[in-house]
């Protein structure tokens, strides 16, 4: 057998979170187990206590968030993971995550909303919440793996970017790709880079908790290293201590926002797919792009120059790489288990340049392949026939 | 085109399908093969419908769900009213009659097995129906080996219960080498 195939394995998403975070040092979690993340629970449960780790399973979603927080100030890189009620459940904390610059990762296995919906089948339903589910103009950074393998790579990925940005991420599964099992070839130990937080290069005395460095994000002191400072959800100064004055209002929201967007380039990542010469463009994430993969193979095998656009980083939403598209094709078709969340910022990258339509459906069951196929012929057809 | 083989696993929750659609796709993926493992099933832990799917390819698999199976197992009679007729022409339909008593029609070639019953009486304990089948599916259909159906059975199953699930799978392969296909109705 040559190396690959005794490195293969057969793996399920949720179990690929649970590795990856492991892998980026992950050594905290603290949740409330609801179907269909339940196994990422689970298997933390299992693996965390061997690793000199914490496992607590808190009195409910809210709680978590809190003890995440926690964890993550006295220097634990922390992760919890739910579903929609848990998520709506957790959005409190993970405004003070925000505000506060506590690094931390929120899995959210998506299924059928809103509501208890069906707790078992899949949806994508919950794009705009990951935006905007706490009160208050944050910013935070939401993934969105497509396969049991980038589970993987995008559980290290989120854990980094918290670390290095102070910010909660956001790793927005659903529940095709959190339950299903896949054959994977996972990088060796040692072949991933991980990312630690800064740390102050100062004395406690001369510390300044929220004083930024020049990439907008400060160094972050454990809580019991001897650093003493005061951590709130309250508008605050660089030492930590609530103000109302409108200066510093300002100017630290903005700061939140540029350690941020002052670095897309580094935050947003998409795939690409027989886009070079693409009239066709489908724009696609989670499990609903393997479907629209496979249809643009589809099309391409029937004649159709198509393509597939996949947001990996759904926010900040790629408006730049988007436009640039709209730029060079024909017509888009934005595929989603929602009625059209992310379509709308497609169409308003897009700014009217090219035709955007939507293939849409929430009955519990992933948007099969000919749906797609469907679509893209019938948008070639009318611009054949226009 | 790669050689894809889907099989739908269906019957109700409890009766270990969706463990028994894991080792199929593990024993594919030790051979060097491309698989997928899906699944559906209700809010409960026993009872109500529960179904695992398996593709295995060559090539790679983008969409990861069955489209129309070459082989469905039906462990009940729920499962077999609801997929004997979504099987595609030619393919197989195994039923456990311990469970099944009428086959609807289907398109594809019927053989029917007491695995259940079998499980119970022979091998000791029903609770390995899953295994039983698993064997009569390898031993049709050949889409995995043996052996590899055998590591990836061990690496999956409680310490303990070795000689049991053995003793399940090689039941399974022996009713698969003794039977005789029946005409669909």
């Amino acid at each position: 057998m040559s190396d690959v195939v005794e490195m293969a394995r057969l793996m399920q998403g949720n179990e690929a979170v649970v590795e990856g975070a492991l892998a980026a040092g992950v050594r905290f979690f603290a949740g409330y187990p609801i179907t269909p993340s339940t196994e990422i629970a689970e298997l933390m449960a299992e693996r965390l206590p061997g690793l000199g780790g914490k496992f607590i399973q808190m009195e409910d979603e809210i709680a978590s968030m809190a003890a995440v927080i926690g964890a993550s100030l006295a220097g634990v890189k922390a992760l919890t993971a739910t579903s929609g009620p848990g998520f709506s459940l957790k959005q409190e904390n993970i405004g003070y995550a925000a505000m506060a610059e506590i690094p931390c990762v929120i899995v959210n296995v998506q299924r059928w909303g809103p509501s208890t919906g069906i707790p078992t089948a899949p949806a994508q339903g919950d794009v705009m919440q990951a935006r905007w589910g706490t009160h208050g103009d944050h910013p935070v950074i939401v993934l969105c793996p497509a396969s049991v393998r980038e589970a993987y790579m995008l559980a290290i990925r989120a854990v980094n970017l918290s670390e290095k940005y102070r910010v909660p991420v956001i790793l927005l599964m659903d529940e095709v790709i959190g339950h299903m099992r896949e054959r994977v070839v996972l990088p060796r130990a040692g072949e991933v880079e991980v990312i630690e937080r800064k740390k102050p290069a100062v004395e406690p005395k001369d510390y300044y908790p929220y004083r930024p460095d020049d990439d907008g994000v400060p160094p972050m002191a454990n809580f019991g290293d001897g650093y003493r400072y005061h951590v709130t959800g309250l508008v605050h100064d660089e030492k930590g201590n609530p103000t109302t004055d409108p200066q510093v209002a300002e100017s630290l929201i903005l700061r939140l926002h540029r350690k941020i967007y002052d670095h897309l380039d580094d935050v947003v990542t998409v795939e690409g797919y027989q886009l070079e010469d693409a009239e066709v463009v489908v724009v696609a994430y989670g499990a609903v792009a393997r479907s629209a993969k496979r249809a643009v193979k589809d099309a391409r095998a029937a004649g159709i120059k198509a393509g597939l656009f996949r947001p990996v980083t759904i926010w900040p939403f790629p408006e730049k790489e988007v436009a640039e598209l709209a730029g060079r094709v024909r017509h888009i078709i934005v595929v989603e288990m929602n009625l059209g969340q992310l379509k709308g910022e497609v169409e308003r990258a897009v700014q009217g340049r090219v035709r955007v339509t939507g293939v849409n459906r929430l009955n519990g069951e992933l948007i099969t392949f000919d749906e797609i196929l469907s679509a893209i012929k019938e948008v070639t057809t009318d611009a054949q026939s226009g | 085109m790669f050689r894809t083989i889907e099989f739908r696993l269906s019957g109700s929750g409890g009766q270990g399908l969706i463990l028994a659609g894991v080792i199929l796709a593990d024993a594919a993926i030790r051979e060097g093969k491309n698989a997928v493992q899906a699944q559906s099933y209700g809010p409960e832990a026993r009872g109500g419908a529960s179904k695992a799917e398996v593709i295995i390819s060559e090539g790679e698999i983008d969409y990861p769900k069955v489209v129309l199976p070459d082989v469905v197992l039906a462990m009940s009679q729920d499962a077999a009213n609801k997929y004997a007729g979504k099987v595609k022409k030619g393919g197989l339909l195994i039923v456990d009659n311990t469970y099944v008593k009428n086959v609807p029609p289907t398109p594809a070639r019927v053989y029917v097995f007491p695995i259940s019953r079998l499980a119970r009486e022979k091998v000791g304990k029903e609770m390995v129906a899953n295994i039983v089948a698993l064997g009569i599916l390898a031993g049709l259909t050949g889409a995995v080996s043996r052996q590899a159906l055998e590591q990836a059975l061990l690496s999956r199953i409680p310490k303990g219960t070795e000689t049991l699930n053995m003793q399940a799978l090689e039941a399974g392969f022996e009713m698969a080498k003794a039977s005789s296909v029946k005409v669909p109705a």
